[in-house]
């Protein structure tokens, strides 16, 4: 009983922060409007006994939202929130969008026959929903993540302002590196 | 073997209370000692002078407040930093043994990303905002570092939960053969609680940064907040390096006590007598340091686990 009253907290909350994300007009706002619309949502996973993945998603959507609302303010129009801003855009494609998206889902929801077990509930619920997701695509999930991962550094080395050239010198022979602000290590 | 108990609620608040309110007067204690004070004994009733003070002080306003962000920082950060311990046992006791209680202490512990972020953006002022981002900053910095010491000690015990780290000490402590672990953790917990040499956030060269415009009742849950969480974290390195209640003679709750005690006060003593250190100095010795050091260590326990 308490888990659906729970659900139908979290389910409205989630719906009722992630209208506000377009409702406010501020960057800061809407950025963490969206966070607590996330929060809720890892509330949802953590009723179905997933303790480790909702309780992940708490920590990396805070982590995400925070160097998040750096660059929202940053990039973004109207970036401080003094004056009225709005964060809708294409308002007529993006609703047809929206109600389609809506309809199939809801359609789907509500059409497909979802399978029912009597098992009883695993001891760790969280590996056997790795193990039924990634089991027997371990190898393809492992290649995935090295690629993941050789991107990001690929992209930092990429993007970087100051290499290593700029730092020790073109034949790196500097014994301190040359850097605009002092401190760290070794000086 | 830890058991949950519901009253436990009622009494964490309380507990973790007294011990801010300790700290912060051993704190006002080492300040006033430092600035020369005849009796710096005296000082220590200081911070519960200031907070009857800041009860009764009238809020201070700025121009373009976002009231509703900058109200929020203080009670999240305070709400977080008492959540973070709900699985930190006392003795055999806890509010919520968690399955992933070590990610669980994590994630409240990064709320303060968010609240003092926030606490420096809703004053629109510049002194505060550039304290908030300062402590985001120092939030990258320390993180790392700090997540590789958690997985450290969870990869010790095989387990991601409290009791079972605790239960995994039992021959012995984690910190005598994970010291690498425990000093850095002691010192993300001092960055993460903008504390001691890691209060770039709230430092006075920039007028207070975060603190700069916070007033009245508001700074005073912030700074409680700030407190609470330094001994959230001192209370958890008790389960996660020094074997939780352990220890003889006594009754093991007051074992965890002691032990917290003793961390906090090492880590308010070594806040007043290291000086502030800037974060873009911090963040180098953070990624070319803290974290192969910590790898290193990882690196260690796992094949001696194994």
């Amino acid at each position: 009983m308490w888990r659906e009253i729970v659900f139908w907290l979290c389910a409205a909350g989630s719906v009722i922060t992630g209208v506000a994300v377009f409702r406010v007009d501020s960057m800061a706002r809407a950025t963490f409007a969206l966070l607590a619309s996330f929060l809720f949502a890892a509330g949802t996973v953590l009723l179905v006994d997933l303790t480790y993945l909702g309780v992940l998603v708490i920590l990396m959507m805070i982590m995400e939202m925070v160097i998040m609302v750096v660059f929202m303010l940053m990039y973004m129009m109207n970036p401080a929130g003094l004056m009225p801003m709005t964060m809708v855009h294409n308002q007529k494609g993006s609703l047809a969008i929206a109600i389609g998206t809506f309809a199939v889902l809801a359609t789907g929801i509500y059409l497909i026959d979802w399978p029912t077990s009597s098992a009883p509930q695993p001891e760790d619920p969280t590996m056997a929903l790795g193990e039924a997701l990634m089991g027997p695509k371990m190898l393809m999930m492992i290649v995935l993540g090295l690629a993941l991962f050789a991107t990001i550094v690929a992209t930092v080395v990429l993007a970087t302002h100051r290499g290593r050239y700029d730092r020790y010198g073109d034949r790196l022979d500097r014994d301190r590196p040359d850097d605009p602000v002092r401190g760290g290590v070794g000086r | 073997m830890v058991e949950t108990t519901a009253w436990g609620v009622l009494l964490l608040p309380v507990i973790l209370g007294l011990f801010a309110v300790g700290a912060a007067a051993f704190d006002a204690t080492l300040a006033a000692r430092a600035a020369g004070v005849a009796a710096p004994r005296s000082a220590a009733l200081a911070p519960l002078r200031s907070a009857a003070g800041l009860l009764v002080q009238q809020r201070r306003r700025t121009l373009a407040a976002d009231t509703l962000l900058w109200r929020a920082a203080g009670m999240v950060l305070l709400v977080a930093a008492v959540l973070a311990s709900l699985v930190t046992p006392l003795g055999q006791w806890a509010v919520g043994d968690l399955s992933a209680g070590v990610v669980w202490f994590n994630a409240m512990e990064i709320v303060a990303w968010a609240a003092v972020w926030l606490a420096g953006w809703g004053a629109n002022s510049a002194f505060g905002l550039v304290g908030g981002y300062r402590f985001v900053a120092q939030g990258l910095a320390y993180e790392l570092p700090h997540m590789f010491v958690l997985t450290t000690a969870a990869l010790g015990a095989g387990s991601l939960r409290v009791a079972d780290i605790v239960a995994a000490q039992q021959d012995l402590w984690f910190v005598v053969w994970m010291p690498v672990a425990f000093a850095v953790y002691l010192l993300s917990v001092l960055a993460m609680a903008f504390a001691g040499p890691f209060n770039h956030a709230v430092s006075s060269d920039v007028a207070g940064g975060v603190l700069a415009e916070l007033s009245g009742v508001d700074r005073l849950v912030f700074v409680a907040g700030r407190w609470v969480l330094l001994v959230s974290g001192a209370a958890m390195a008790v389960p996660l390096f020094l074997g939780g209640g352990s220890g003889p003679l006594l009754p093991d709750w007051l074992w965890t006590l002691v032990k917290t005690a003793l961390v906090l006060a090492a880590l308010v003593w070594a806040g007043r007598r290291v000086p502030t250190i800037r974060m873009e100095r911090f963040e180098e010795i953070s990624w070319m340091v803290l974290i192969p050091a910590t790898l290193l260590q990882a690196l260690f326990v796992s094949l001696v686990v194994i």
